[in-house]
Parts: C-alpha cells; sequence; structure tokens
C-alpha cells in the first residue's frame, strides 16, 4: 500500500502528469487526443502515461486501436484523503498555536516592535 | 497536494506537501506573531504541550531541554494509553529548531524535523516545516496513517477547546 503511495507521489510530481491526470478527470481520452495540446512527441507523453499507469492512477484498455485512458479515481481520492487527512491535524495543531500565540505577550499588538525587556527605544 | 510556492502566497491555513525526491513532508502556515513568539512557543514546554497534542490526548512532559544538543521526551495520554515521543536538538537558533522525532513503538525509525520561522514583515511569521524520514515508507505510513497518535477520533471537541479561552492561562 504504502510502496504504492510512494509511486503515486512520484508519478504526480511531474507537471505534465498533473495535467493529463487534471485532463482525465473530465473524461477517458487516446494518447493522441492527450498529446495533442503539447508541443512534445506522442512518445514523451506515452512515457508519461506509463508512468501514471504503474503508479496505479492511470489504465488503459486491451482495445488495440483506440486504447484510451482511464483514471482510477479511487486511487487518486485514496491520496487526496491521506494527504487531506494529515493536512487537517497539522492545520487542528496549528489553530491551536494560533491561540497560544495569542495568549503571550505583545501578541495583541502586532505593531510592537519592542518588549519592554529589550530596553533601550530605537 | 501540490504548493506553489509562490512569494506572494499566503497561508493562512497549513499547505502540505509531500517531496517527490525525498521521503519528506512540507508544512508551511502563517502565524500572526514575531518569530520570537513562535520560538517561545516551541522551546517553553508549558506553552509547547498547550497546542502539540490532539486534545483528545493529554500531553506530559518528561524531560525537556529545547537547546542546542538537548533532548526531549513527552508522552500523549487517553484512557490509560500512552504514545511516548522523543528526540533530540541537533540545532535551537533564534528562528530555527532543528529536532529528531521518533514514536517509542517504533523507536530506530527517526525523523529529521526543521522548522524555521520567516518574519514575514507584517506583524506575521511563516513557519516551515520539514520532516525527514528515514524511509518512503516510514513517510508514507506517516501521510497515511496520520501518524500513531491522534488518528482514531475527537476532534471535534477541537472548536470548543480554543474557543473556551483555557490557554490564556499561558500568559507569562
Amino acid at each position: 500500500m504504502t510502496d504504492q503511495l510512494s509511486r503515486v507521489f512520484a508519478a504526480l510530481a511531474d507537471p505534465t502528469r498533473r495535467d493529463l491526470v487534471a485532463r482525465l478527470t473530465e473524461a477517458d481520452a487516446t494518447v493522441n487526443d492527450l498529446a495533442a495540446p503539447y508541443d512534445v512527441s506522442l512518445q514523451a507523453i506515452s512515457k508519461h502515461l506509463k508512468v501514471l499507469e504503474e503508479a496505479g492512477l492511470v489504465s488503459r484498455s486491451r482495445e488495440a486501436q483506440r486504447r484510451p485512458v482511464h483514471l482510477e479515481a479511487e486511487v487518486f481520492d485514496l491520496m487526496t484523503k491521506w494527504i487531506e487527512r494529515y493536512r487537517r491535524q497539522a492545520e487542528e495543531r496549528f489553530s491551536r498555536l494560533d491561540a497560544v500565540l495569542a495568549s503571550m505577550d505583545g501578541a495583541a499588538d502586532a505593531s510592537t516592535t519592542r518588549t519592554p525587556m529589550e530596553g533601550t527605544a530605537s | 497536494m501540490t504548493t506553489t510556492q509562490n512569494p506572494d502566497t499566503r497561508y493562512t491555513e497549513a499547505a502540505i506537501e509531500a517531496d517527490p525526491r525525498v521521503p519528506a513532508v512540507h508544512i508551511w502556515r502563517d502565524f500572526a506573531g514575531t518569530p520570537a513568539q513562535l520560538m517561545r512557543a516551541h522551546t517553553d514546554p508549558e506553552l509547547f504541550k498547550q497546542w502539540v497534542g490532539p486534545d483528545s490526548l493529554t500531553t506530559r512532559i518528561d524531560q525537556w531541554d529545547c537547546r542546542t544538543l538537548g533532548s526531549y521526551r513527552y508522552v500523549a495520554e487517553r484512557d490509560g494509553e500512552e504514545y511516548a515521543f522523543r528526540g533530540t536538538f541537533p540545532f535551537v537558533g533564534d528562528d530555527k529548531i532543528v529536532q529528531t522525532f521518533t514514536w517509542e513503538g517504533m523507536p530506530d525509525a527517526i525523523a529529521l524535523e526543521t522548522m524555521t520561522f520567516e518574519d514575514l514583515g507584517d506583524g506575521r511569521t511563516r513557519l516551515h516545516a520539514f520532516s525527514l524520514c528515514d524511509s518512503f515508507e516510514g513517510r508514507d505510513g506517516m501521510l497515511s496513517s496520520g501518524m500513531e497518535v491522534g488518528i482514531h477520533e475527537g476532534y471535534a471537541k477541537l472548536d470548543g477547546l480554543l474557543s473556551d479561552g483555557g490557554l490564556a492561562d499561558g500568559t507569562a
């Protein structure tokens, strides 16, 4: 499971692949369709798709001619959920930190640049 | 999951990014406060324990020496269940803390955390936490399980605790 997650992260680290995934959220598409907007070879797009396929993010049907690429939404959702839960936990911790900061001396006045303890006024 | 490192970006909520090249996680968050205040909230154990753990758990600090070459240990507890975390502080500066972090249930899986506090110049400070795990499996395990502590439940209680003003006691 975590191996797959690693592959998913690695696959999505590339902007072109992220873009391909974004477009596949709308509908299945052929390699030709997918390659059309880019200024790169069909081969390069095929290579990107292979990385996405190995990560389990997309699948390709066996129809020899068309072979539309299909986004495996569940894998994508799972990863997004994991990350989002982790992010939310961090945010909850930071919300508590907000409250602690607000309770500290001088926090109420953000424009205060000198605390009394530092003594000398500049 | 992707965060654009645009200089105009404001992280009013935590932003997270899993690094594709190394087994690490980045987190960014902006706070109302100075870097010195952020440092204090991280280095003073009385302040730190008020915000670090999930509210469903009580944090007890066993040992705390937040100085360069110091170490720490704290225990999160709920209904007799305890989760202990410990580590060392290889570096503690004016606006930067480097610490190791491990859950005692897996004491040899040690993460290296670097926290920097960047003064945004408008009374706000940006926290950047960079957590480097010992393997991609460890990193992804951390992300997918949400750590050992706090995965169960209980975050609904959070708002109540935040708004009840109990944290105001921390004023020095």
